[in-house]
């Protein structure tokens, strides 16, 4: 079964998780969102 | 050279090989980092870290990829300079901010460890201090890039440098033998045996794993935009010359 007791050490561990989830979404979303604007442009000024 | 990077230095076959491979890596990136974080949480905790020990489930692969992806960027710029080869040059670019991010969290998950294992968030060990050296080394390969206009030739100086910062590499990996560190010696793999107990191992080996698939799916979205930012590049400069 699931433990997600952390008692006294509860801030770092979750901070740690926190921490790691945010850079997770940051570098998910940037490099998304960088592929989909370059692929617009790029589709955009190709020759018709 | 060999065949699989042979077939990925066409563009067209790399953007046909990519735009399947990278949600597949995402995929599977997902499926073993669930897996790893529930062997991770039924873990019983450990009898000298108590819960602590569940940072290390993400310290640990956070810290590996910080050097793999290094060892991929350098790799990157190596060939980009040998071969002049553009494919490889935006493998380099896009390598880097994805580095930079496993290095921030080595260090910020290792600071929140060891606070309440250590006493203190940081100390100016060699292992800490090369791992620091290492992210100063990402923000300046991305900078550098940024800041000369010709593009040709700030790839160039990137490329450069990335292979002078490759010698932090085995200062990072050996800086536990090298010199007397606060931060422990190597543990996972060891001549030996591994000196964590199965219960920690395989949740370690799972979101390995799994950093390195969301790596994978990452660096090839992140050089699909690339390749678009260049061929739109291209584009804008034969309409303005036209």
């Amino acid at each position: 079964m699931l433990n997600l007791e952390t008692g006294k050490y509860a801030f770092f561990v979750w901070s740690a998780y926190g921490i790691t989830g945010a850079v997770f979404l940051i570098l998910i979303l940037s490099s998304l969102n960088h592929a989909r604007r370059w692929k617009k442009k790029a589709q955009e000024l190709a020759p018709k | 050279m060999l065949p699989a990077p042979a077939f990925l230095t066409n563009p067209e076959r790399f953007m046909a090989f990519s735009r399947w491979a990278a949600p597949m890596f995402g995929a599977i990136a997902l499926v073993l980092g669930l897996a790893g974080l529930w062997l991770g949480w039924t873990a019983p905790e450990d009898y000298q870290q108590g819960a602590t020990v569940r940072i290390l489930f993400i310290h640990i692969p956070a810290a590996w990829m910080s050097e793999f992806v290094y060892a991929c960027l350098a790799v990157a710029s190596l060939l980009a300079l040998v071969f002049r080869h553009v494919l490889a040059d935006c493998a380099a670019q896009a390598a880097a901010p994805l580095g930079a991010g496993f290095t921030v969290l080595a260090l910020a998950t290792g600071s929140l460890w060891g606070r309440p294992m250590w006493g203190t968030y940081w100390v100016w060990d060699a292992r800490l201090t090369s791992v620091l050296a290492l992210l100063l080394i990402y923000v300046a390969y991305m900078a550098l890039r940024a800041s000369i206009d010709d593009e040709t030739k700030g790839a160039r100086a990137a490329a450069i440098l990335a292979l002078v910062g490759a010698v932090n590499l085995p200062i990072i990996h050996y800086s536990v033998t090298w010199w007397n560190t606060l931060h422990q010696g190597p543990s996972v793999f060891r001549a030996g045996g591994s000196a964590l107990a199965p219960v920690f191992f395989w949740p370690v080996i799972l979101l390995v794993l799994a950093y390195m698939s969301a790596f994978g799916s990452l660096w090839l979205v992140r050089i699909r935009g690339e390749v678009w930012r260049r061929r739109a590049e291209a584009a804008a400069l034969r309409a303005a010359r036209a």
